[in-house]
């Protein structure tokens, strides 16, 4: 007999959902980080000869360094503040998704010809 | 390229797993020690992942990126420039090898978000549909990325190391 009054739905997440929330929209976010570095440095000489953090790599070095570094920064950031909360995980996706796929179109060389 | 080669094999069945264990209805039908194998699993997928990128960057790319001494006409060791000195191979380079070195980013970047959410949420997954969904599209994307930087990897090293460069052509189709 359930004394409390409430009935325990198989399907009632346990844990809240902004975790996930925070792993997801801050892995969109390194992603477009590494694609509009990535575009930068094609685009401008000076950023191009900034990003170049190992010589024999070139300015590959500094694009993914970077972007690896804002990814986990605001992965870290984010987790902190949602990791006990239920947020609205359905724009976070969206938001998500949408700069994975700009990342996806910014990384395709004939889109980045256009400009 | 071996362990992007890897990745990829390995990729079908962490996706395959990852659906059917986050979309099964009932908590008894995934086992334990299931839930355990895939979280080992996708941990060995994101090491994969990152040593594919790290090693193709910081080992493969310098080589690939070598500068041959002043006044060389032998480019056969030099595979950028091999591939950029002639119009009919220059795509190689512009378009496959500049796609390929950073889209192949990606992969790790999302199986390792992957496998935290997994890690995280396990079987209570199948209770978040939307990171589920999300969980999954990145998984695809991750994919992508591994594929079209393994393809053009395998491509390109076979352009310009191996034939020389010289013959076929990008998206030409037909010159052989």
């Amino acid at each position: 007999m359930n004394t409390s009054g409430h009935v325990i739905s198989p399907n009632t997440p346990a844990m809240p959902n902004g975790s996930g929330a925070a792993a997801i929209l801050s892995a969109g976010i390194g992603a477009f980080a590494l694609a509009v570095l990535a575009f930068a440095g094609d685009k401008s000489a000076s950023v191009k000869s900034l990003l170049v953090f190992y010589k024999p790599t070139g300015p590959l070095s500094g694009v993914t360094t970077a972007a690896i570094l804002i990814w986990l920064f605001t992965w870290r950031i984010m987790e902190w503040r949602w990791r006990n909360r239920t947020v609205a995980v359905g724009r976070s996706n969206a938001i998500a998704l949408i700069l994975l796929g700009l990342s996806l179109l910014l990384t395709f060389p004939p889109f980045v010809d256009l400009f | 390229m071996g362990f992007g080669a890897l990745y990829l094999l390995a990729f079908s069945g962490a996706l395959a797993e990852l659906y059917f264990f986050t979309a099964a209805l009932q908590p008894s039908e995934t086992a334990p020690n299931r839930e355990r194998f895939l979280k080992v699993y996708l941990i060995a997928m994101v090491v994969l992942a990152w040593f594919a990128v790290l090693t193709g960057a910081y080992v493969i790319y310098p080589w690939y990126r070598a500068i041959p001494p002043t006044g060389s006409t032998d480019l056969s060791m030099f595979p950028q420039q091999l591939l950029m000195s002639s119009s009919t191979t220059i795509g190689w380079h512009s378009f496959g090898m500049e796609w390929k070195e950073h889209i192949a980013w990606f992969a790790p970047i999302s199986i390792t978000m992957v496998a935290f959410v997994f890690i995280r949420y396990g079987r209570d997954l199948r209770n978040h549909r939307q990171l589920r969904s999300a969980v999954l599209c990145f998984s695809l994307v991750s994919f992508l990325a591994a594929g079209v930087a393994g393809l053009f990897g395998a491509l390109i090293d076979k352009q310009a190391p191996v034939q020389g460069g010289h013959t076929i052509q990008l998206g030409a189709g037909g010159a052989k």
